[in-house]
């Protein structure tokens, strides 16, 4: 009787009340870490749906926590490694509180499967959406404010985060199973077999060292990149106006660096700011990426201090870092050669 | 089986006290659940209610679609104190292309986002220059700048 008492006195006073509590402080932890990618009601946004009934009752906690823990390199959705276990745990009971599915379990056993097979297999299903080297689809998340072509992009298969928190018998399982409200089917009734899938699990596991290779970090960048100009300043400006366009960039204004914040008359015209544009990288970096609006508008300043006139512009190449989207890599190498390119003709 | 009440009320604390930790990212981002234009106009206000001047707000989806390209609303507002800028001209100009500080804002369906850099990696970028504080408290100013917002 006593034990009966106890038991229920846990469960009505400590086990539901904790589990509200855990989706309240799961709420707020969601609000201020999650909201802003994933959305208010977990529709999705740059991150993907989490709230789609089809990923909460095919994804396991397990999965939910290492990807919480270790993110998608590369892929935006950031490591979480400071949060507690307890944080974690009620971030996950309020993403659960979504639906009312229960969460699934998977071994963490590795699935035996023929990877040559497999690759065959995955070239002719999966690779249209994932990717040939389940490199994922392009761009981030889902709909925003420019048109995407599907209504969730493929995750990347083939990323070291995804690979970390997806078991073999989870991935079985969402191949069997595919995912309503995407585009990704039941490749059971695709017509494949058990075993075929098995394969096609084997050669996603084989991704795994590749995943490794491809994230190794490469040689630090500065932040800024300085040149010194033989030219006065208004030359200096001028050789830049010209450089902008010869690179076809458009020119947006030339601003001294305290305009809008000093007297007109008592601007500092020796800091000058040239923005300039190319509107088709510029629609094309938004579209792997919203949040670059960072870089924007296309900067270069002239500075002078003492007698010297400076040229600078801070380093795509180094502020990449700071989006953790490797799709941005090619756009940024590409944008420092045009400031490299466009600062050496107008300093001939 | 005997649960002592001094174990039973550590299990309440536990359960219930679950402090969140604070996390450094590189970038700082905020959804707010308000039209465009209402985010807008309480960001603008909100940074002159935290001290500092707007100084211009770059409209890039003008550009964008008077370029032929589709886009939400989409504008840079860039901010600073005049007095603070000057003095860094003088004494740190590597830090120039970063200034004014601005925050990116942008529509995503019925809400606006709000994105931008946490001046904390400025630190990283130039851990030479001791300008630490300064930084740290850019980076307070910047949230409280959110803050506010969010909690129109």
């Amino acid at each position: 009787m006593f034990r009966f008492f106890i038991a229920t006195f846990f469960f009505i006073f400590i086990a539901l009340p904790s589990q509200a509590h855990a989706r309240h402080d799961g709420e707020h932890i969601y609000l201020q870490y999650c909201v802003a990618c994933h959305g208010y009601d977990g529709n999705g946004g740059m991150g993907i749906p989490l709230a789609l009934p089809d990923f909460l009752s095919t994804a396991s906690n397990d999965y939910l926590i290492k990807t919480i823990r270790n993110g998608r390199p590369g892929r935006v959705m950031p490591a979480f490694s400071d949060l507690s276990d307890d944080e974690v745990d009620m971030l996950i009971s309020y993403i659960r509180s979504w639906s009312d599915s229960i969460p699934p379990k998977y071994s963490a056993k590795p699935i035996n499967g023929n990877a040559v097979h497999g690759k065959q297999l995955y070239l002719d299903h999966c690779a249209e959406c994932h990717g040939a080297s389940g490199k994922g689809g392009d761009g981030t998340g889902v709909t925003m404010s420019r048109p995407r072509s599907q209504p969730i992009l493929a995750p990347a298969l083939n990323n070291s985060g995804f690979l970390i928190s997806a078991s073999d018998e989870m991935i079985k399982n969402t191949l069997i199973k595919g995912r309503k409200g995407t585009p990704m089917n039941s490749y059971l009734k695709e017509g494949l077999t058990e075993q075929d899938i098995n394969d096609v699990v084997a050669y996603v596991r084989s991704f795994e060292s590749d995943a490794t290779a491809s994230e190794e970090a490469g040689e630090e960048e500065p932040a800024v990149i300085i040149k010194e100009s033989p030219y006065s300043v208004e030359e200096t400006v001028s050789n830049l106006t010209d450089a902008v366009g010869s690179m076809n960039f458009r020119l947006i204004r030339i601003q001294n660096l305290d305009s809008g914040l000093a007297e007109e008359s008592k601007e500092d015209k020796n800091q000058v700011i040239i923005y300039s544009c190319n509107f088709n990288i510029l629609n094309e970096a938004l579209k792997l990426d919203p949040r670059v609006g960072l870089f924007l508008p296309c900067r270069i300043t002239v500075s002078q201090q003492d007698d010297k006139v400076l040229v600078m512009y801070a380093n795509p190449k180094r502020m990449n870092e700071i989006y953790n989207n490797s799709e941005l890599d090619s756009m940024c190498s590409e944008m420092k050669t045009v400031y490299e390119d466009m600062i050496d003709e107008a300093l001939l | 089986m005997r649960i002592h009440h001094k174990t039973l009320v550590s299990l309440l604390l536990i359960l219930l006290a679950f402090p969140v930790s604070a996390i450094a990212d590189d970038l700082i981002m905020r959804r707010i659940g308000m039209t465009f234009p209402e985010t807008m106009s309480a960001l603008q206000s909100s940074i002159v209610e935290e001290g500092f001047k707007v100084s211009r707000v770059q409209r890039v989806d003008i550009g964008l679609t008077s370029s032929g390209y589709n886009t939400a609303e989409y504008r840079i507002v860039f901010f600073m104190r005049e007095d603070v800028l000057h003095d860094i001209v003088k004494k740190h100009p590597e830090l120039i292309p970063f200034l004014p500080l601005k925050i990116t804002i942008f529509a995503e369906r019925s809400d606006t986002l709000l994105v931008t850099l946490n001046p904390m990696k400025l630190d990283e970028f130039f851990p030479d220059l001791e300008m630490q504080k300064t930084f740290s408290q850019w980076n307070e100013e910047v949230n409280r700048i959110l803050d506010r917002v969010q909690t129109e």
